[in-house]
């Protein structure tokens, strides 16, 4: 395949929705195991973390710690929810129960098939992001109404981790050697993406490469600017960043999973 | 009757290995249509191109006149499917499979309902319409298979292997309801490699070795013009090859056994009784699997 096979744009029709509505069945029927994660989570983290290591830091460029990382939770909880929807749950989908195969058997083509567990992996991170808001809120560490805004933006930054988990999923030998990108990828960006200290006491090139390619450092800068009601224009930025990345990665994880599919 | 199905020159190549070998045949209308042959022979790669999910190489392929490259979503609208892996979805029951399988068709939840009901009775599973799938037993899921390849009502019906690996019960169903389809007017297209299935069923097949296509006709034209009526077996020992020889009756080798394809079996016995002292004769109808043997050989095919 030519580059250019790879940055086609596919062909979807409606029936793209009807993966999002099988997803969706099966998360209903599974509600309550699929509710507690992002429900303890903020509140683990927050107590150990923000209540805990939070005595030691009091504040980072004036804000309490608790309120520091509280967004980042947030950009952690949309990262993680759409990246191993897309990458363990649906290699399991694709390899061992044949999901995909038993799909496009029917009108469906399997860019509507990827597409469609693309945008259920982003829902997901909106699903995530709504049950944990409300236990933020109880806190008291984001502020109101403005968080709201996180919603919205949950959508936009689980559709670029849902896109480049899915091209992980296209790419992996194994069920296995999916951990590689969890440990290689997904690790360091929790640590090192503004999470849990500013960037800037990184050394230099740390940072550059914090910026330029790690994408949860963007999904934190935009998350904190919200729920700290400090929104400047380097927002704009960010936002874009996910936007360009996220598009380039849709359309390359659809043309890689046609690439191991389409025999 | 139309043709539903026409491959002319079909090939699929994967680098440098030819899966399917530039072969020709028509499906009409109605009928039962079975490919034989082998592992490896070309059987699920053909079928999978007819299904519009594996792109042909080149040569021509439509379905309902509509060309399999251009008009993907129009036929598998119309077609349904039984693939050789048992590929239910393990997170729904048996009739929200089928519940889920009708949306990808379109088809509105209230008409699925109606025909789910039927086909569930159809396929004798009725009482499991809540059951998961992991309490089915195999012959179980091969009918909701087939329950599922029928909720768009579809036109042409395609089997890959329908029944591997299920006891003689759940086969006979299978081949019942297969029957019953096909005195509705289905077109129905499989593959197999139990002859039993492929003489019970099929108004005409083909048989396939190593991606071409042998020979093509109605199961018992093929067993009449390669294997005659009987076949006469004798043990394979040097004094019968030779009195053989002596009464100038062709043989084949078949293992420790030496086969004579003949309209005449009773004469062939007796001339082999009295003339070359073999230990055991046997005297049998020649089927399909003597001519499937004779056409792809007795090596193993691995």
């Amino acid at each position: 395949m030519s580059l250019a096979a790879y940055l086609r744009p596919p062909d979807l029709t409606r029936r793209t929705l009807r993966v999002w509505q099988r997803n969706w069945k099966v998360f209903v029927r599974t509600f309550k195991v699929n509710f507690l994660p992002p429900l303890l989570e903020p509140i683990l983290y927050l107590l150990s973390l923000g209540y805990g290591l939070g005595l030691f830091v009091s504040n980072i460029n004036g804000v309490p710690y608790p309120q520091y990382i509280a967004p980042a939770l947030l950009a952690i909880s949309i990262m993680n929810a759409s990246f191993f929807e897309t990458t363990y749950s649906s290699y399991v989908r694709m390899y061992f129960q044949k999901t995909f195969d038993a799909i496009i058997a029917t009108p469906l083509s399997i860019e509507e098939v990827i597409t469609g567990e693309i945008l259920w992996g982003a829902t997901r991170s909106l699903i995530n992001a709504s049950i944990m808001l409300p236990v933020l809120v109880l806190f008291r560490v984001v502020d109101l109404p403005i968080s709201l805004l996180i919603l919205p933006f949950a959508l936009l930054a689980g559709f670029l981790f849902a896109s480049l988990g899915m091209c992980f999923t296209a790419l992996t030998p194994s069920i296995e050697t999916l951990n590689l990108p969890a440990f290689l990828f997904i690790t360091p960006m929790f640590l090192f993406s503004g999470t849990f200290f500013p960037l800037s006491i990184l050394p230099g090139p740390l940072q550059v490469i914090a910026y330029a390619i790690l994408p949860l450092t963007h999904a934190v800068l935009v998350c904190r600017m919200i729920t700290l009601s400090q929104i400047t224009p380097q927002i704009l930025i960010s936002l874009a960043w996910i936007a360009a990345v996220g598009a380039v990665a849709f359309v390359l994880a659809v043309n890689l999973m046609k690439k191991r599919l389409i025999v | 009757m139309a043709d539903i199905i026409v491959a002319e020159d079909l090939e699929k190549r994967y680098g440098d290995f030819v899966a399917v070998n530039r072969v020709s045949f028509a499906v009409r209308e109605g009928e039962v249509f079975g490919f034989l042959g082998p592992n490896g022979a070309g059987k699920t790669t053909t079928m999978k191109m007819i299904q519009c999910v594996s792109p042909k190489t080149s040569g021509r392929l439509e379905v309902f006149g509509m060309d399999v490259d251009r008009h993907q979503p129009e036929i598998k609208g119309l077609i349904g499917v039984v693939p050789q892996e048992t590929n239910l979805d393990p997170d729904f029951s048996v009739e929200e499979n089928l519940l889920v399988y009708a949306r990808y068709f379109d088809i509105p939840a209230e008409t699925a309902r109606e025909s789910i009901e039927s086909l569930l009775s159809f396929v004798q599973l009725t009482e499991r319409k809540n059951t998961s799938i992991e309490k089915l037993s195999g012959g179980m899921k091969r009918r909701l298979i087939l329950a599922r390849a029928l909720i768009n009502n579809p036109r042409l019906l395609i089997l890959d292997e329908p029944t591997v690996g299920l006891d003689p019960q759940a086969r006979h169903l299978i081949w019942d309801r297969l029957r019953a389809l096909r005195s509705r007017g289905n077109t129905i297209v499989l593959t197999t490699h139990y002859m039993e299935e492929a003489a019970q069923l099929c108004d005409r097949i083909v048989i396939m070795d190593l991606g071409k296509i042998l020979e093509i006709g109605r199961p018992q034209d093929l067993v009449q013009k390669h294997a005659g009526l009987d076949i006469v077996e004798a043990d394979y020992k040097p004094e019968v090859i030779a009195c053989l020889g002596r009464l100038q009756t062709k043989y084949e080798v078949a293992g420790d056994r030496v086969q004579v394809f003949t309209d005449r079996a009773r004469e062939v016995a007796a001339a082999l009784i009295q003339e070359c002292s073999p230990i055991e004769v046997v005297s049998r109808p020649s089927g399909l699997e003597d001519v499937f043997l004779k056409l792809t050989g007795r090596r193993l095919k691995e």
